[in-house]
């Protein structure tokens, strides 16, 4: 119908290639930040005896959620050690939790300024949009091309796919910060730091934390899309039940993501309601 | 006394472009007309008062007439469209974001919500001491002020809850002890009371009004009760669609309302035209009898501290009023006089109602009164009681009880009042 082509492929191919050799000494910066800290969780979780671990994780599911939800989390638990997949948990946690950090580190901010900026707000939409909707497995390729395969491009996947959640709910979380409380804190003289950390935030914090959860539940979605580049964990386990056919091992390995979902999903809803005791 | 709040020419229209509907207002079109042509909200127009040192200055009028707006307009919460707003000398529609904000600072925090805008992941306490934490005041110090608040407005034992524990009165006084903590010169209150109960909502009044004489901050307060109003305001505005219509005291306003609207509203909700001189008045304690001599008259005056008696005959028939600086005098002139007479030029006519008469025009023939109390008298000019200052103002403000079964509450007041006279009539001597 064209007698030419628009050339999006050269454009992004270009683009990577050009990212690539100009900044690979910022790439290579981030690729050793992130396995600094998933290599120090993991080792650090690993060095414990798994019962005392899992003894941690239940008394703050006990703490954040009741104990109903921490027996679930114990068994939960003492099941994926038995099944021998505990070394797998561990390092899927320590992944999710880094890719995690790193949403709140990138996402927090960027959501209470494009609360503040109908402009910035107007701009960063689609992105998020873009983010969201584009096939997973479609930025798993330039995720490859800057950090090689691996854990790293693994928590950069999770990390984008993880990231829109956040945004879009801390944003709507400090708009609807009922107009009266800040014009109360306007009318005491409060600078806008003051009202950002005193009551917009604050206030928000239970729909923050509903973004943290869902950035957490996307992020564990990521988890077997992220092996299929290297990133290991139990997403490895689900991959090579595929692979070999083995619907035993990978049903085992899916049912450990679950257990780690809820008792994630249950720790952090639970948050949201402590900031907000009466509701 | 020195103009704290100055407000002139301001107004405020809510839209786009608003200054279109100033050029409407000019033309004399009426705030529904704007609404409906130019598709803007008028929220005040053409505005002008002030507000004195240590006054209380109430706004009234019905719902939606532009009180909230007005007194949010005076710390700029909502910026004017035109006008100036002059608060201790300084027009503060002049001052950018950080001037205001230090100005709001220094002498607004005091400011008491209609929807109480509290902070709902605050405990009471956190609530309370929200404004001294923001001018920084460190923490021990800024809690026991704000302890000392809470119990102020009743709240004690519940520092530690959160406001969804709190009733609706509640959740008020928390923004009230808010208002009260930061010790700011002006304090402007939005229907700071309209969420309590009756009772307790008098006692915020008294309490407001006590902490006034102490305290003298100047206060705006914005209400829509009229019996509110008169009770703690010193001067009252009274606002229709946007405009003042008449600024002046309580009995200004209800001797003479500036037009047919708050006429009703006076009526409507004063019982000037219900309670009538008989059920105000007070029995006449001390009197002089035409046969009593200027010594002993005046040795009874002395003894209750009065500085004007009312006298009438055997059968209390009403003769007149006598004042003691005169009879003081009378007596001097002729010290030598063993049987001294009163003198007729010493009997002044006293003011005086029927017993039937509405309040309403009491208070017109106590306007006109030369001095002291009014006296009521029944169809035979017969003396009943007396008619004081403090009784008219009580009876207007407090929602007087028709028939006051309750003895020690009505001679309470009566006391009270008995004071106030001697005050009115020791003011009368002075000048
Ligand atoms: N933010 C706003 N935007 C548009 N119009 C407004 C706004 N605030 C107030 N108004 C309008 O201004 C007018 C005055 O409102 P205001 O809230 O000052 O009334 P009020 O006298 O305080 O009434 P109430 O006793 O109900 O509190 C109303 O017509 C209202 O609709
Ligand atoms: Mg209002």
């Amino acid at each position: 119908m064209f007698p030419f082509r628009i050339p999006i492929r050269d454009w992004i191919s270009d683009g990577v290639d050009y990212l690539v050799s100009e900044y690979a000494v910022v790439f290579d910066g981030f690729s050793e930040m992130v396995y600094f800290l998933v290599n120090n969780l993991k080792d650090g979780m690993m060095a414990l005896h798994p019962v005392i671990l899992i003894i941690i994780i239940a008394a703050i599911t006990w703490y954040m959620a009741g104990w109903r939800v921490a027996v679930f989390a114990a068994l939960g638990l003492l099941l994926s050690e038995n099944i021998g997949l505990w070394q797998a948990f561990v390092e899927t946690l320590a992944l999710v939790l880094t890719a995690e950090l790193l949403v709140m580190v990138v996402g927090l901010p960027l959501g209470v300024l494009a609360s503040r900026r109908d402009g910035f707000n107007a701009f960063i939409r689609p992105i998020l949009d873009l983010m969201q909707t584009m096939p997973a497995f479609v930025y798993l390729i330039p995720a490859v091309m800057f950090f090689g395969l691996g854990l790293v491009p693994g928590v950069v996947a999770t990390f984008v796919f993880a990231l829109p959640p956040l945004i879009r709910l801390t944003n709507l979380g400090i708009r609807q910060v009922p107009k009266e409380l800040v014009e109360a804190a306007d009318a005491f003289g409060a600078t806008s730091n003051q009202k950002l950390f005193k009551v917009q935030i604050p206030v928000a914090t239970p729909t923050i934390m509903a973004g943290v959860n869902q950035s957490i539940m996307l992020g564990l979605s990521m988890v077997v899309i992220a092996a299929m580049i290297g990133a290991g964990g139990l997403g490895a386990d689900v991959l090579r039940g595929i692979q070999r056919l083995q619907v035993g091992q990978g049903f085992e390995a899916g049912l450990v993501v679950v257990i780690m979902a809820i008792i994630l999903d249950r720790i952090t809803a639970g948050f949201g309601r402590q900031q907000n005791p009466n509701e | 006394m020195s103009d704290v709040i100055t407000v002139k020419n301001l107004f405020k229209i809510f839209g786009d472009k608003p200054e279109r509907a100033i050029e409407s207002l000019k033309k004399g079109k009426t705030k529904d007309q704007i609404l409906e042509e130019d598709k803007l909200v008028v929220g005040v127009q053409n505005i002008n008062f002030s507000v004195r040192e240590g006054e209380t200055f109430v706004l009234m009028g019905l719902s939606g007439s532009g009180k909230s707006t007005l007194q949010r307009l005076v710390n700029r919460l909502h910026e004017p469209t035109s006008g100036e707003i002059i608060i201790k000398g300084t027009d503060i529609v002049k001052l950018n974001e950080k001037e205001l904000r230090d100005f709001r600072r220094n002498n607004f925090c005091g400011m008491v919500f209609q929807n109480f805008a509290i902070l709902p992941h605050r405990t009471v306490l956190g609530n309370v001491e929200f404004g001294l934490e923001l001018q920084g005041v460190d923490k021990e110090q800024r809690q026991e002020k704000a302890r000392k608040i809470i119990q102020q407005v009743g709240l004690k034992g519940n520092e530690d809850s959160y406001p969804s524990q709190l009733s609706g009165g509640m959740q008020q006084r928390v923004g009230l002890a808010r208002g009260l903590a930061v010790d700011a010169d002006i304090l402007l209150m939005d229907e700071a009371f309209s969420a309590l109960d009756p009772l307790i909502r008098r006692e915020m009044q008294d309490e407001l009004i006590e902490l006034q004489s102490k305290m003298k901050k100047t206060i705006l307060f914005v209400t829509h009760d009229l019996d509110e109003a008169f009770r703690i305001g010193d001067r009252i505005a009274i606002m229709k669609d946007g405009l003042i219509v008449q600024i002046g005291s309580a009995e200004e306003i209800i001797s003479s309302p500036a037009d047919d609207y708050v006429r009703a509203f006076v009526e409507d909700m004063d019982r000037a035209a219900v309670l009538s001189a008989g059920t105000i008045m007070q029995p006449a304690k001390e009197i002089a009898f035409t046969g009593d001599g200027p010594r002993t008259i005046l040795r009874k005056m002395r003894k209750h501290g009065l500085s004007g008696i009312l006298m009438t005959d055997s059968k209390r028939d009403l003769k007149g009023y006598l004042l003691a600086n005169e009879l003081a005098d009378y007596i001097q002139k002729h010290q030598k006089k063993e049987n001294l007479t009163l003198d007729k030029s010493l009997v002044h006519e006293a003011s005086k109602v029927d017993e039937e008469m509405a309040l309403s025009d009491v208070i017109n023939v106590y306007h006109e009164s030369d001095f002291g109390p009014i006296a009521v008298v029944d169809a035979n000019n017969r003396l009943k009681g007396v008619i004081v200052r403090g009784a008219i103002i009580a009876a207007l403000s407090e929602g007087y009880e028709i028939d006051t079964d309750n003895v020690s509450d009505s001679e309470a007041t009566g006391n009270e009042d008995e004071k106030q006279s001697g005050d009115k009539a020791s003011g009368d001597k002075a000048e």
